[in-house]
């Protein structure tokens, strides 16, 4: 895609501040702890970053979704795990609050996120609605003004340091998705617990763990959106979220075939650099291809996003679902060009390896897409 | 307060190779960037702003309408407007004429309080352009800028930065303060800046008519630097690390500069 001065100066804001403030030791110090620094959170929380969307009355960016997808793919191709705090805030956490907030909630829960001053999670997931998730068991019972929410959450990216849950439950068991409806959930909530952050392959360093609900009062102005209309929204909040995971698998398969080339240029066998061997050099070749025609699916599933095309969803899916995918066979490839060296810690692709991992498997497995691509298809 | 910022787009010399033969610079296929001395002087000027509110700052350079894009940049990291100075009449200036014209469009927007400009820009470093631009204007100038201390009625404090230390300097205002990256760390952009810069506000472009200045003034014509020659010095030899105590060290050197007939 030729992009205009305005995406290309955006463009260079994301690699700039991901460049400056995200150097490689701090990557690995990331990794190797688990622990995110407080002063890059708070840079993220200043730069904007967390708003691009969010409407600048609300002291948010006023961007599209083109611009997040930039983002997100400039900030991944240096640091996966620092592009999902992005990426969270963004689309899981603002999102369902765009797509069904009164002014009041959106001035109450989207302004402070926007602004950098709360953090959000989305707990739709749960042990036993993961792929099926119109199938929650969490309950949402009426008790005059306030909804008693019961339940348990799981895999909730940041959810032990977020200040707030869009929490997905039934108010009609007997109406399966259909009879599912969304709550804002204030973690500090008496009855709202957490689990052990899961101790992950790779994205170290945004704590992933179940939530607990145990008789939480929810007011009723706290309900998103009518009632029995949640899974919707969730839904249409999972294209955003589905171009975020597509966006950050472009920026980890360029930070992939960065290091490849530099590799493989770098390392000599047989007398020559090992990119002088077709062997070496067709692989990049075929990198570099798949990893473009991903992120072109990117860019055009933003596009009809943007532009509220009736397909849109369809296009999400295709991005999310090829971009991941071709991600991990760039990954792979890159860790092969490196050898035994790439299995080891001490060079990048080792943890780009790990990072690229997740990506065809969170927000909807490759699986997912390809049903609701065909469903598409076959309506 | 109204601040000016002089700013320039320029090569990002980190990816400019040499043209061996010519001994030129291959500008093909190299980024333009904001000039890093510049995005300094800005941040100074955007600092100001902050800490005054009612404080407007502009920024104004000379180039070819590509330089709209740098603009942009500046707009987006906070300046209120932005002008470009530019028409086929100023191509080919060095300094004294570059000094002129800039001069000239701040004359048109008037009523300043401060100019900030960068030290020098990474292109020619020549360090020139801002005092020049003092000159012209009539008016007092500090280069090497370090620290903004204090802004008094009708003057401002600061710190000059020399190879030893600084000096604190008091100046009347309006002046011309040329800054360098020591002072700050400048800002980025931000997206809603971005947006507004390049959906919303109109940088306004000058020509040698708008800003009142005969054609005998600007570019080429106006411009008595020749160049004689251009080339690349060899490189150095390596240089040699002496180790050990140091009256070794100084044994060792004193023998070696003996060797060489230096001392």
């Amino acid at each position: 895609m030729i992009f205009s001065e305005k995406y290309e100066l955006i463009r260079k804001l994301a690699r700039d501040f991901a460049e400056n403030e995200i150097p490689s030791e701090m990557q690995d110090d990331i990794d190797r702890t688990g622990n995110f620094p407080p002063e890059l959170y708070n840079k993220l929380a200043k730069s904007g970053l967390f708003g691009i969307k969010a409407p600048r009355e609300l002291g948010g960016q006023g961007g599209d979704t083109l611009a997040y997808t930039i983002c997100i793919e400039e900030i991944a191709r240096v640091s996966a795990v620092t592009a999902i705090y992005v990426s969270g805030a963004n689309s899981l956490g603002s999102g369902p609050l765009m797509l069904a907030g009164t002014q009041e909630q959106l001035e109450k829960y989207l302004g402070p996120v926007a602004r950098g001053e709360k953090y959000p999670c989305f707990a739709l997931t749960e042990p036993g609605a993961g792929s099926d998730a119109g199938g929650v068991t969490t309950t949402a019972v009426q008790d005059g003004d306030y909804w008693i929410l019961n339940g348990r959450k799981a895999f909730i990216t940041a959810a032990p340091i977020s200040d707030f849950a869009i929490v997905f439950a039934k108010t009609d068991m007997s109406l399966g998705s259909k009879g599912i409806t969304t709550f804002i959930v204030d973690m500090k909530a008496p009855g709202v617990s957490f689990g052990k952050p899961e101790n992950k392959m790779g994205i170290i360093g945004c704590p992933t763990s179940d939530i607990i609900l145990e008789d939480v009062r929810v007011h009723d102005s706290d309900r998103l959106g009518e009632v029995n209309k949640g899974f919707i929204n969730a839904m249409k909040t999972l294209d955003y979220g589905r171009l975020g995971v597509a966006s950050q698998s472009c920026g980890i398969a360029q930070a992939c075939l960065e290091e490849a080339v530099k590799y493989a240029k770098e390392r000599k066998q047989f007398g020559r650099p090992i990119a002088k061997f077709q062997a070496i050099s067709f692989m990049l070749a075929e990198m570099a291809t798949e990893l473009q025609a991903a992120k072109e699916l990117v860019y055009n599933g933003a596009v009809m996003k943007d532009r509220g095309d009736k397909n849109a969803s369809m296009y999400c899916s295709m991005a999310k679902f090829y971009a991941s995918e071709a991600c991990n066979r760039i990954a792979a490839k890159a860790l092969q060009i490196h050898g035994g060296y790439g299995y080891i810690k001490d060079y990048r692709i080792e943890r780009l390896y790990r990072d690229a991992r997740i990506n065809t498997i969170f927000e909807g497995t490759s699986q997912v897409q390809q049903m609701v691509i065909s469903g598409a298809l076959l309506k | 307060m109204k601040i000016i910022v002089c700013a320039k787009q320029v090569p990002d010399t980190n990816e400019v190779k040499i043209d061996p033969v010519k001994g030129t610079l291959i500008r093909d296929g190299v980024p333009s960037i904001l000039n890093p001395d510049d995005a300094n002087a800005l941040e100074a000027a955007l600092a100001v702003k902050d800490a005054n509110p009612g404080t407007t700052v502009s920024v104004i350079s000379m180039g070819p309408p590509q330089a709209c894009t740098m603009l942009h940049e500046c707009l987006a990291m906070g300046a209120d407007d932005a002008y470009l100075l530019s028409s086929r009449a100023f191509g080919g200036a060095d300094t004294c004429a570059t000094s002129t014209t800039i001069a000239a469009g701040i004359k048109k927007i008037a009523d300043y309080d401060i100019i900030f400009a960068g030290r020098q820009a990474i292109d020619g470093d020549t360090a020139q352009v801002g005092p020049q631009v003092a000159q012209r204007l009539g008016l007092p100038v500090v280069t090497y800028v370090q620290k903004v201390r204090e802004f008094k009625k009708g003057s401002v404090v600061v710190e000059r930065q020399l190879e030893d230390g600084y000096e604190v300097i008091e100046v009347k205002t309006p002046c011309v303060l040329t800054c360098v990256k020591e002072l700050n760390t400048p800002r980025y952009m931000t997206i809603s800046g971005i947006i507004k810069a390049c959906e919303e506000t109109q940088v306004t472009i000058w020509n040698e008519n708008d800003v009142n200045l005969p054609p005998e003034q600007c570019g080429l014509k106006a411009s008595p630097t020749q160049v004689m020659k251009s080339f690349t010095p060899a490189p150095k030899g390596k240089g040699e690390m002496l180790s050990g105590s140091i009256t070794e060290m100084a044994t060792t050197l004193i023998a070696k500069l003996n060797e060489k007939h230096v001392l």
